[in-house]
């Protein structure tokens, strides 16, 4: 089934997750729109990944249905319209242009057209040049700017980051966060989770806040920063929360 | 042991220099059963190997653990069994496989199925649980994500063939047992050690034990030679290695 519209929308109502008895996710319910850049703000083990990994079709959940552009939505036509950037990211065993060229290679892009939008690719995220060196031998933030740019062209509706720039210099995480700012658009979805609140502030549109499963705040980040609507979004904001 | 040793190297050298035709075809035949009973063997163990390192059903624990089991099966229990399986009255007599290099060659691929099996599937197993959802969220199918996976773990089921080529190489039950170890015929070389050994001519039988490790090192250096350019870069031009998998 292919899935394409001008402007997206996604929709998450009551998603359930558990592992072994333990609930991951707990009548997760959400609207996303394109167009923004919804920032998923969480302590450790709130579900954060979960939740990416269902909506990126490489989990199924427990319970709860997904709607895309109204249309319900399973696994593996969520992976159609969907891409994850893993955290700590991976790399095949080949040179950074085969692993940018991977998903367009199994789409069936023509080779000259994959040669030129690699070398744009790379050229957003700054590593211009790199088509030949060995994937896993660059540094860290560079994989980590490869792996969205292997991301990026693949042009999905939904675009989901897991703590992105996590662990990376600030350089690095600039230039990530540039990146991500361009790839904003009406038929976009991008959601991404981070630790980092200060850069939350920076480049959201909205604010999820997770919290043991459950969603106990959407708001913009104006909001959520200076006047959070309830007690466990505060004490977050002000590192008081225990986890 | 230097008495032994140093002549025996001059002897291996003479016994190649000499170009005694036996020697080499002797050296031939070793390379053609190990060859082939190791490309055989493949040609069922590496879709097993494959089945058991990245599906997972019920049992195959078990099949794992007899496969691992089984890679220490001893060359003269398996030789003495495809014996009676091969002989006139065998099974399998028709085939008059008993004392033929294919008979050897059969029995070697029996033998060193459990080899492939079990390092094959272990380092599938094994494989980066990242790279599998990785393959998944840039699109590919299950067909195409088991593709990649195999094309990212190709090194170790490589060593795993050589690894089983080196155990065929060097084992002598099944060639003693099913070869007869025939002059001109069915002489590998663990065969003629053994027999320069009845015979007390512990040079020529050395002679002959240097050619057999000179060629499985030769081999071991090859491997890690390639694997060596491999991991500098010049591999991923060849458009084979790109076939696999689609990277």
């Amino acid at each position: 089934m292919e899935i394409k519209a001008t402007s997206v929308h996604m929709q998450l109502v009551d998603i359930k997750k558990s592992y072994r008895n333990v609930n991951a996710l707990n009548s997760i319910s959400l609207d996303l729109q394109g167009g923004k850049i919804i920032v998923l703000l969480g302590v450790n083990g709130a579900g954060k990944t979960t939740l990416m990994r269902i909506m990126a079709g490489l989990e199924n959940a427990d319970g709860g249905e997904l709607f895309f552009n109204n249309q319900h939505i399973d696994c593996k036509t969520l992976r159609q319209v969907s891409t994850l950037v893993f955290q700590k990211s991976a790399m095949f065993s080949t040179n950074v242009y085969s692993n940018l060229a991977y998903g367009l290679r199994i789409r069936k892009v023509p080779k000259e057209l994959i040669q030129k939008q690699v070398a744009e690719a790379l050229q957003a995220v700054r590593l211009s040049g790199f088509e030949k060196r060995r994937a896993k031998k660059t540094s860290g933030g560079e994989q980590q700017r490869i792996a969205l740019a292997r991301a990026f062209l693949l042009d999905s509706s939904v675009l989901l980051l897991d703590e992105p720039t996590a662990n990376l210099d600030p350089n690095s995480a600039s230039i990530i966060e540039r990146a991500i700012l361009n790839q904003k658009k009406p038929e976009r979805i991008i959601l991404m989770a981070t630790h980092n609140l200060t850069q939350a502030r920076r480049i959201a549109d909205e604010i999820v806040h997770i919290y043991n499963g459950e969603i106990v705040e959407v708001s913009d980040p104006e909001a959520f920063f200076s006047d959070p609507k309830c007690e466990i979004s505060r004490k977050f904001v002000n590192g008081e929360l225990e986890f | 042991m230097a008495d032994i040793i140093v002549p025996a190297f001059k002897q291996a050298i003479n016994l190649l220099a000499s170009g005694n035709p036996e020697v080499y075809a002797t050296v031939y035949r070793t390379i053609y059963v190990a060859g082939l009973g190791t490309l055989l063997s493949c040609l069922w163990s590496i879709p097993i190997a494959v089945v058991l390192g990245l599906y997972n059903f019920k049992g195959k624990w078990v099949i794992k653990g007899l496969f691992n089991a089984l890679i220490g099966i001893p060359t003269v229990a398996l030789g003495l069994l495809l014996y009676l399986l091969l002989s006139r009255q065998g099974e399998f007599g028709s085939f008059h496989l008993l004392y033929t290099l294919n008979g050897i060659a059969i029995g070697q691929a029996i033998l060193v199925t459990p080899i492939i099996v079990s390092f094959t599937a272990n380092a599938l197993g094994a494989s980066d649980i990242q790279l599998r959802d990785l393959a998944k969220t840039l699109g590919a199918s299950g067909f195409r994500t088991n593709l990649t996976l195999i094309r990212e773990t190709i090194w170790s089921m490589i060593l795993s063939i050589t690894a089983a080529f080196n155990r065929g190489f060097g084992e002598l039950g099944i060639a003693t047992i099913v070869g007869g170890n025939l002059l001109g015929e069915t002489r590998v070389l663990t065969t003629a050690i053994a027999l320069e050994i009845n015979f007390g001519r512990f040079d020529t039988a050395m002679a002959y034990a240097l050619i057999l490790m000179a060629i499985v090192i030769a081999l071991a250096l090859t491997i890690a030679l390639i694997e060596h350019i491999r991991q500098d870069g010049a591999w991923s031009k060849l458009s084979l290695w790109r076939g696999l998998g689609g990277n």
